[in-house]
């Protein structure tokens, strides 16, 4: 974080930081060594309230999904049949499904897929978009050929095409890397595939903006090369659409996986994820209604948390509202 | 303005080539056999000449030219026909559906309706309902009206309809009983009980899909809002003396709207893609659910067909959007 610090240019964030009627005094404001932007960002961030709360929901999440497991020693595919469809009780506080399997251990297995997806997803959309951008805002040439393939892309029926992918690719890639292993890289691949376009378009023009500004300028007068501008001068500077669009972009590959799951076109049955759950749940509607509640619970919260979190950053990252 | 309509138009000719070159190599690689229902019984012969019968046998790039021209020469031909009674298309071949070997077209003629209904209801219910809802939280920013509206399209944007789709039949079907979860789609209104009927189908649909459309376009519309609510001519028009119903609802709105008007225009298609899951949690006999049907039999022609009428729809409404901002604002001009 040091070295970004020193490379993001704080013009506009000055006087900002001096007119803060903190509680600093003014011998305080002496001592304390000059704060840097992500510790504006951090405090920003922290007055938004809804972005604080979905940030600690989307955390605290995570944190279930990923070291649950290892508290709720029920294993998410042990089926006793003899405890199915009960409801919730303490030796199974989500009930058990058809099969006697316990609901809230696979909650946990489902969200460790979903958010597994999500993430990864998150990650090759963002690595795709960012490089698309960057290089279509950096070299001039390449930028009527890129932002062209981009239009193209966002002309593209995406769900109909995610849905063909799914169809097309699910054997072969089960076969190569065994039926868990070859969805879960379809999925991302189908997803960051088919969402990179928006980060690619806000970063190109962020970096149009950043190349004509004098520190470029005086770093190429000192003889810095293409690559080490684009890494220590560009990228610092177009992390904060980049971080937005990273938390929206979990949002949409979150439901767009789950989406797939819940057309029965997404990860085989005996291997739960949220959509999955959700999909199994409507079989049962008439019967057992609360069982549709957990998934799309976990859905919409997950979803509603990384949204506001998102909110959130755009507002702290935004050196214009920044202060206020 | 008709330069740049003309332009754009001659644009999207080779995109919309280059699009479904993309899904018909797409579907190229697809490892299904139409042929594998065929019993075992039938000669390996004959099982060629019902593979050349589908038009299988030629290689790639002659099929997909044999698909343009069925698509945009044949086609039109055929809805002129049947419009003018005319004679243009016969002895021609149409694109014909693997699952049920009748033209694609018809098909989706057939089911473009209910889609309309379902679909186009809940847009215009939901842009009813977002516009005030976004004038009112611009006008009266930050009161708790506006973080109510906020946190509505918070949930809006949160929850998808295979959950909100699903949650509504479980409270208003399952526990109340008051709606049917099923669309029905060969019901039809003839009298007041049936119309009293289709509204009760209608209501959970629409009611899914509006509450989308709904957060996405009054946020829009509070955003403009605000956007034009500072500006100069505000002040001045209030300077004036001009009523405050006059300022805001006139003034201000007729530009906030240039924005808006060119979001609407854009979510058309992405209503229509969106509308696939919905249909299936409803069970209408939509679009959505005829492709839907037709991967799930790996009915090639109808995919492509389907996918590439979705891609139209996309680049039209895009140009349309594009056409309605610059006839909209007379500060941008194209030429």
């Amino acid at each position: 974080m040091t070295d970004k610090d020193r490379l993001v240019p704080d013009e506009g964030l000055a006087p900002a930081s001096t007119a803060l009627p903190g509680g600093a005094g003014p011998l305080e404001e002496f001592t304390k060594p000059p704060s840097s932007q992500w510790r504006e960002v951090w405090d920003q961030f922290k007055n938004h309230k809804g972005a604080l709360y979905g940030g600690i929901l989307f955390l605290v999440i995570v944190l279930w999904v990923y070291l649950g497991p290892f508290l709720w020693t029920i294993d998410a595919t042990h089926i006793d049949i003899r405890a199915r469809n009960q409801g919730p009780s303490l030796t199974h506080p989500f009930g058990t499904d058809q099969l006697g399997r316990d609901t809230f251990a696979r909650m946990m297995a489902g969200g460790k897929t979903s958010v597994s997806v999500g993430i990864t997803a998150m990650l090759l959309a963002l690595g795709l978009g960012s490089f698309v951008g960057v290089m279509a805002g950096y070299f001039r040439r390449l930028d009527g050929l890129l932002m062209r393939l981009t239009d193209l892309f966002l002309a593209l029926p995406l769900l109909p095409l995610l849905l063909v992918m799914m169809l097309l690719f699910r054997d072969p890639l089960n076969a190569a890397f065994g039926p868990e292993r070859g969805i879960f890289i379809l999925i991302v691949a189908a997803i960051g595939v088919t969402s990179w376009m928006p980060t690619a378009r806000i970063v190109r023009g962020d970096v149009l903006a950043i190349k004509e500004r004098e520190f470029i300028l005086a770093a190429r007068s000192i003889g810095t090369t293409n690559a080490k501008m684009i890494l220590r001068h560009i990228l610092p500077n177009v992390l904060s659409p980049i971080m937005v669009s990273a938390t929206l972009g979990i949002a949409t590959a979150i439901i767009t996986e789950s989406a797939l799951s819940f057309l029965g076109l997404g990860f085989p049955p005996d291997f739960p994820t949220w959509g999955r759950l959700l999909f199994d749940a409507t079989d049962y509607l008439q019967q057992y209604p609360e069982r549709v509640l957990w998934p799309g619970l976990a859905i919409s919260l997950t979803v509603l948390s990384v949204n506001y979190l998102g909110d959130g950053l755009r507002d702290a990252l935004d050196p214009r509202i920044r202060g206020r | 303005m008709l330069t740049f309509t003309i332009r754009r138009l001659v644009l999207a000719v080779p995109t919309l080539l280059f699009i479904s070159l993309v899904i018909f190599l797409l579907l190229e690689l697809a490892p299904g056999d139409p042929m594998a229902q065929v019993p075992l019984t039938v000669p390996p012969d004959v099982k060629e000449k019902m593979r050349e019968a589908l038009g299988l046998g030629q290689p790639g790039y002659i099929r997909f030219w044999k698909w343009l021209v069925q698509f945009f020469w044949i086609e039109p031909q055929v809805l002129i026909d049947a419009i003018f009674g005319s004679s243009f298309s016969e002895g021609d071949l149409r694109v014909i559906s693997w699952q049920t070997r009748s033209p694609v077209m018809d098909i989706v003629v057939q089911r473009i309706p209910q889609t309309l209904w379902v679909v186009g209801t809940a847009y215009i219910v939901g842009i009813l309902i977002a516009l005030p809802i976004g004038i009112y939280s611009a006008y009266k920013q930050y009161s708790w009206f506006d973080q109510a509206g906020t946190f509505v399209s918070m949930i809006g944007f949160s929850v998808p309809p295979f959950f909100s789709g699903v949650l509504v039949i479980v409270i208003f079907s399952v526990n109340l009983g008051w709606f049917p979860s099923i669309y029905d789609t060969t019901h039809k209104v003839v009298d007041w009980d049936s119309f009293v009927y289709q509204l009760q189908q209608m209501i959970m649909p629409v009611t899914v899909l509006a509450l989308q459309i709904t957060a996405q376009i009054s946020r829009f519309m509070r955003a403009s809002m605000l956007d034009n609510l500072n500006q100069d001519y505000v002040r001045t028009a209030r300077a004036k003396g001009l009523g405050e119903t006059t300022v805001v609802m006139v003034h201000v709105l007729r530009n906030s709207m240039i924005p808006v008007v060119t979001v609407i225009a854009l979510g058309v298609p992405a209503i229509f893609g969106g509308a696939i899951i919905t249909e299936q949690v409803f069970k209408v006999n939509g679009i959505g659910q005829l492709l839907i049907g037709a991967i799930q039999a790996n009915d090639l022609p109808m995919v492509q067909t389907l996918t590439f009428i979705f891609a139209v729809l996309i680049v039209l409404f895009n140009l349309i959007a594009d056409v309605l901002y610059g006839l909209l604002d007379p500060r941008i001009r194209y030429d």
